[in-house]
């Protein structure tokens, strides 16, 4: 059927092992625009393959293209279609970021369902625009940091879609830089030495429905406006610097609907202005929210905050964030007029967290009944922790 | 041998007897059944009882022990006028304390803790680390206990003593510990403080058991550093250190016990 719909398009050009065609480069000097190459299955060893035509390849049985000391595939036509290839073994190099599939300044193309493995760099996406990537699989092994690269990195691209790819073991899984107007969704990223999705200035870019997990230091997004991270969800990211969501220099985002569950850090925030994080779920992390004085007029509401060491840290008596009608479960208040709000604030800062924040090895006190004391008595009466770090309506039910 | 088992059974006897024991052990039941079945989720159930186990756990071993020397006071005379030797009453007098304390422990948090279960991954672990701590503390508190009831001669001034000893270890401890981190804390005092932490038997516990409960906290470069000591052999060190916490105060105690003019 759909091989059918592809003639009807152009010409179709089959390459296998046995002939008469046998490399995907002579198949494209032979390709002329909107003709399909179809690859039979086998291992194709060929020097750098570059797509200079406007052609659908498509892969039939998993054939393998073995990369070495270059790009394997290098698309440099518009509306390009890629499916259904593997990829094997792109050497690292400390000079040039060689990737499995590089798009050079293209547009609207799609890389579909292709299977990537120890690519130094997985799919490059370079000044190019309205491109989908989509169901790929891209997995890393490499030994050290020098020989990782990333598993999916768009530099200056515009509008990019990457959908539903799993990216495991490359340096950062996911890296946009200069790259306004993507959409990030449904993506799984997870084991990466370093983030598992990491951006900088690309503005009004969407995040969402997409896992990172078990990064080396979780997600880190910095100098971006407009971005919207929502429903995503940042897990087990544990380490010294290890952060679920670390915004730098975000500012007028929108952060909802996420899930934050087991990392040291849940959310960071610095120089991060005029967000609104809203929904959220905060589960088991070290801290759950981490927000500097230099951090200003960010909003938290309706978030739940439960099971974690400490809530909300903070370095500044003068932190400006506002909290309202979040959830926290180590509310301790009444609701006499059942409105379902707490007529008593909740303050998220513990002194505690104001002295560990300060000096950290007192940590090795958390829990102690003295410093549950201390806590108390500066709840009862606040002298050292931030005024404005208060939630003057805790819910009293968790919603949802 | 055979008189040290003899005294122990008749002390374990007595103090099974007592209704402090059976409203403790009862005390404990209740409050870990509760926990569990209000306290969600199970390893927040064991935080709290992580409280439990830091201040109720010493504080009644220090006080039931001494006063029941106390009370034993003409018991103690009485076989000392037989042909016992001291040693052989000493050491039936500290397990006729601390182990129906022990059991009553094991029995008050240990039985609803394995009969309410948990998928979760780990929880038996962590049940087992719960109940071997508060195991080692409860030993290591009656053997306070029997320190200060030897030592000191007046009933009030004693209770003093042993209330005494649970307030240092317990708050003011860790006050002294909070100072030093903070007014040191620009030099890497990481190691420094682990070795105070060493040297006081709830500190000590209370750091294990996070460890093993409340790893994510921890994770950060402090905790790295404490995490990597406890995962490198540290926790082995920790519950020896425990054993010789317990045993130290049993020692002198011995030995103010064998010169103690009754």
């Amino acid at each position: 059927m759909s091989f059918a719909f592809l003639a009807a398009l152009g010409a179709t050009l089959v390459v296998r092992p046995a002939g008469p065609i046998r490399t995907l480069t002579d198949a494209l000097a032979l390709a002329r625009p909107g003709d399909s190459i179809v690859v039979h299955a086998g291992t194709y060893r060929e020097p750098p393959i570059v797509v200079r035509t406007r052609v659908t390849i498509v892969g039939v049985g998993g054939p393998v293209f073995v990369g070495g000391e270059h790009s394997t595939l290098e698309v440099e036509a518009d509306s390009v279609v890629i499916t259904g290839l593997r990829f094997r073994q792109v050497t690292p190099s400390p000079l040039e970021d060689r990737a499995a599939i590089v798009l050079r300044g293209t547009r609207g193309c799609r890389i579909e369902a292709n299977d990537i493995r120890d690519a130094f760099f997985g799919i490059y996406a370079l000044k190019a625009s309205d491109c989908l990537i989509r169901r790929n699989r891209i997995e890393g092994s490499a030994a050290n940091d020098a020989a990782a690269g990333n598993g999916i990195q768009l530099w200056q691209a515009r509008a990019m879609s990457v959908v539903e790819n799993e990216v495991l073991g490359h340096r950062d899984g996911i890296y946009l830089e200069f790259s306004p107007s993507a959409v990030v969704r449904g993506n799984r990223s997870s084991g990466n030495r370093r983030y598992g999705l990491h951006f900088m200035r690309s503005d009004s870019c969407t995040y969402a429905g997409n896992l990172f997990a078990r990064n080396g230091a979780g997600v880190a997004v910095m100098y971006s406006r407009n971005v919207q991270m929502l429903d995503n969800r940042f897990e087990r990211n544990w380490g010294d610097a290890a952060y679920g969501l670390l915004l730098k220099e975000i500012s007028d985002g929108t952060v909802t609907g996420n899930l934050f569950a087991d990392n040291t850090v849940g959310l960071y925030l610095e120089d991060a202005n005029r967000n609104i994080l809203t929904g959220n779920t905060f589960q088991r992390n070290g801290w759950a929210v981490k927000v500097l004085a230099s951090a200003t007029d960010n909003r938290f509401e309706g978030n739940v905050f439960e099971g974690n060491s400490f809530d909300v840290s903070t370095n500044s008596r003068s932190a400006s964030s506002r909290f309202a009608g979040n959830w926290w479960d180590q509310y301790r208040g009444y609701d006499l007029d059942r409105d379902g709000v707490g007529d008593v604030p909740y303050r998220p800062v513990r002194l505690f967290s104001l002295v560990v924040e300060r000096h950290e090895p007192s940590l090795i006190l958390l829990r102690s009944p003295f410093v549950e004391l201390l806590d108390a008595a500066e709840r009862f009466m606040p002298v050292l922790t931030p005024e404005t770090l208060v939630d003057g309506r805790p819910l009293m039910r968790r919603p949802r | 041998m055979r008189i040290v088992r003899k005294i122990l059974a008749s002390e374990l006897r007595n103090v099974a007897r007592s209704r402090w024991m059976v409203g403790y052990a009862l005390l404990l039941l209740g409050f870990t059944s509760l926990l569990l079945r209000f306290g969600g989720t199970g390893e927040r159930a064991l935080l709290s009882l992580l409280n439990v186990v830091l201040l109720l756990l010493p504080l009644v071993s220090v006080m039931f022990g001494t006063l029941y020397v106390y009370n034993a006071r003409e018991f103690i005379e009485m076989l000392l006028a037989q042909p016992v030797r001291r040693g052989a009453l000493y050491a039936g007098l500290y397990g006729g304390v601390a182990l129906p304390l022990v059991a009553a422990y094991l029995l008050g948090v240990g039985v609803p803790l394995l009969a309410r279960g948990s998928e979760a991954p780990g929880y038996l672990a962590h049940c087992a680390m719960l109940l071997a701590v508060g195991t080692l503390l409860t030993l290591v508190y009656t053997a306070f206990a029997l320190c200060v009831a030897v030592r000191i001669d007046d009933r009030a001034r004693g209770l003093g003593a042993a209330l005494l000893v649970w307030l240092v270890t317990t708050l003011l401890y860790d006050g002294i510990i909070l100072g030093v981190a903070t007014s040191l804390g620009q030099y890497p005092i990481e190691m420094p403080l682990l070795v105070m932490v060493f040297l006081n038997p709830i500190d000590l516990a209370r750091v294990l058991l996070l460890l093993s409960l409340d790893i994510s906290a921890l994770m950060g470069y402090t905790g790295a550093v404490y995490a990597r000591f406890f995962h490198g052999g540290g926790t082995i060190l920790a519950f020896l250190m425990l054993i010789v916490c317990a045993a130290t105060p049993l020692l002198v105690g011995y030995r103010w016990f064998l010169r103690k003019d009754f």
